[in-house]
């Protein structure tokens, strides 16, 4: 690995351990910081994304749009109090360019309810592309 | 004997069970017990999900050429939906007549000619019809099936389809009423209101686990009492600024239902105002990006959300241009999966497209509007574990299981409680004089 890419990838785990460490802390408010103003967040299947089907479970065009999830669950949402833990794999580049970085890595989310109760809430990759 | 196969012996549920004698003569009670005991699960799926009422299967367009097919659900069991060589649709019970095992392991494929289990090898057409037995004559003249064995008498059971407005609907019943009678002309027109004549596009498909009875969920979704007072995303943001109407539709069957609000023109002035006051009174909350919200005219009726479904386990949803199938599936006592389909239409412009996007922000399991729904059912199964022998009251707006130009009523839970016992063979309160 030369020396740019070692920093690339570097400079990538520890966006990724930053950002998972930001939502495992609940600072939630936070988390829109992480994207550009103009993002494009999506969460959806590995199905729909294999299929290219374009809506999933959160579609954000905006990082308004992302601001404005964490507020419903802070204002409006109602749901038992939960929190998560995220175990993030080492990162994958897929490529990189100038001003541009493509990368992928493996996340798994466990969800821990008040009584201690844990399941596994989520597995998947981060695509960042 | 029918031609579905061989299965002819009783089951073992044909007996009434002894339960039925013990449920409340009044629809405003059901006992705790009923999302809770293992027996009345069976019974629901011999005496529903095997019985005389219609499911959904699939779109369509899930199978748009002969040789394609999907799997879906039909209480317990697994359904396979296909397209035959005269581009009709077929559906049967994804059961190998041998010993079981599935036929079809995928949910979709294209280009079949038939199918073959993979366990003995088995073999079937496009229509679920037995065509061959692997080694049927044994080998070496060794072996073998009986001599008598005749393929026409084993099969897995096929469903009755029928299709409506890009839908696939399907029973197991053969000798029931028509699909046109089972939903009857209101249903039907709601229905067409959302999807006649415009060929859908699947957005998004995604399963929901939820924790509890099947039934909680669909009381749920009847249940037009809980919604501004559970789902507080629309009054926390102040997005609900005109005025509304609205009604509950209940069907004869009492098991299908609409719901829906409307832009009431007629108090429009007083809306404005009411805005007016609005963006002067001391307002929390906004959205940082309210284009979440923006949609286009789709209707030309100025209804701004529908609801709609039909018995037992079917839901049409129109929330603005947020145009979903749910589909619930029972998986056992305590648990069920929601399967959402997320439609547009062909006829999308790329705008009205990224609206449809956006607008799915407000459903699912992470749904501003729905996320709620995703967990209240699970609230109920953990808070009536221990209590078997009380029951939910249901007494808002009556006791009976009428249309009501009110949404505050609990009119169309009693009103699916009503199919419900018509199904299970328990008599219903005759309807009090107007
Ligand atoms: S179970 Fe299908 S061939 Fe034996
Ligand atoms: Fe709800």
């Amino acid at each position: 690995m030369t020396g740019d890419m070692q920093a690339l990838y570097f400079k990538m785990s520890r966006a990724l351990a930053d950002y998972a460490r930001c939502i495992d802390d609940d600072r939630l408010e936070e988390w829109p910081s992480f994207f550009v103003e103009n993002c494009l967040y999506k969460v959806t299947t590995a199905d729909n994304h294999c299929e290219g089907l374009e809506a999933g479970v959160i579609f954000a065009n905006s990082r308004g749009m992302l601001s404005d999830r964490i507020s419903a669950l802070r204002q409006a949402n109602i749901y038992e109090r939960q929190c998560y833990r995220h175990l993030i794999g080492p990162p994958s580049i897929l490529s990189s360019g100038d001003d541009d970085l493509r990368g992928e890595a493996a996340f798994m989310v466990a969800r821990i309810m008040r009584d201690g109760t844990t399941l596994l809430f989520a597995t998947g990759r981060y695509l960042d592309i | 004997m029918d031609t579905e196969g061989s299965d002819t012996s009783p089951t073992p549920t044909a007996t009434q069970p002894g339960w039925l004698a013990h449920w409340p003569e009044q629809l405003t009670r059901v006992p705790y017990w009923a999302f809770q005991r293992q027996d009345v699960y069976a019974a629901e799926q011999e005496r529903i999900f095997r019985g005389p009422a219609w499911h959904y299967l699939c779109l369509e367009a899930d199978t748009p050429e002969p040789g394609d097919w999907r799997t879906t659900f039909v209480g317990d069991a697994s359904v396979v939906v296909t397209r035959n060589a005269k581009g009709e649709i077929r559906a049967f019970e994804n059961r190998c007549s041998h010993r079981g095992a599935l036929i079809c392991l995928d949910e979709k494929g294209k280009g079949n000619k038939g199918f073959s289990c993979v366990y003995h090898a088995w073999t079937y057409d496009l229509e679920g019809t037995l065509t061959g037995v692997a080694f049927q004559k044994g080998v070496k003249g060794k072996g073998g099936m009986a001599p008598d064995f005749k393929l026409s008498d084993h099969g897995p059971r096929k469903l009755r389809v029928a299709t409506l407005h890009g839908l696939v609907f399907g029973t197991f019943t053969h000798d029931g009423p028509q699909l046109d009678d089972y939903l009857g002309d209101e249903i039907t027109s709601r229905i067409a209101r959302v999807l006649e004549g415009r060929k859908p596009v699947v957005l998004a498909r995604y399963t929901q686990a939820l924790p509890n009875n099947w039934k909680l969920y669909v009381e749920n979704v009847k249940d037009s009492y809980h919604a501004s007072i559970l789902h507080l995303f629309f009054t926390t943001f102040e997005l609900n600024r005109l005025s509304q109407k609205g009604a509950i539709i209940v069907d004869e069957s009492g098991g299908h239902h609409v719901s829906y609000s409307a832009i009431d023109r007629k108090e429009r002035t007083a809306g404005k105002e009411y805005a007016q006051q609005n963006i002067r009174s001391e307002s929390q909350y906004r959205l940082a990006d309210p284009s979440l919200l923006s949609g286009f005219e789709e209707f030309g009726d100025d209804v701004t959300l529908q609801i709609l479904t039909v018995f037992p386990t079917f839901v049409l949803q129109q929330i603005q241009n947020c145009v979903a199938i749910r589909q619930l599936a029972p998986r056992g006592v305590n648990e069920s999966d929601l399967h959402w389909t997320i439609l547009g239409f062909e006829t999308d412009t790329p705008e009205q497209r990224l609206a449809r996007l956006k607008q799915a922000n407000l459903v699912g399991p992470a749904g501003f509007i729905s996320m709620e729904d995703g967990c209240v059912g699970g609230f109920v199964q953990r808070g009536i574990a221990g209590a078997l022998d009380k029951s939910a009251v249901i007494e808002m707006g009556g006791d009976m299981a009428q249309s009501s130009e009110s949404r505050v009523t609990e009119a169309s839970i009693r009103g699916f409680r009503k199919a419900w016992r018509t199904h299970m063979g328990i008599a219903n309160p005759t309807q009090a004089a107007p």
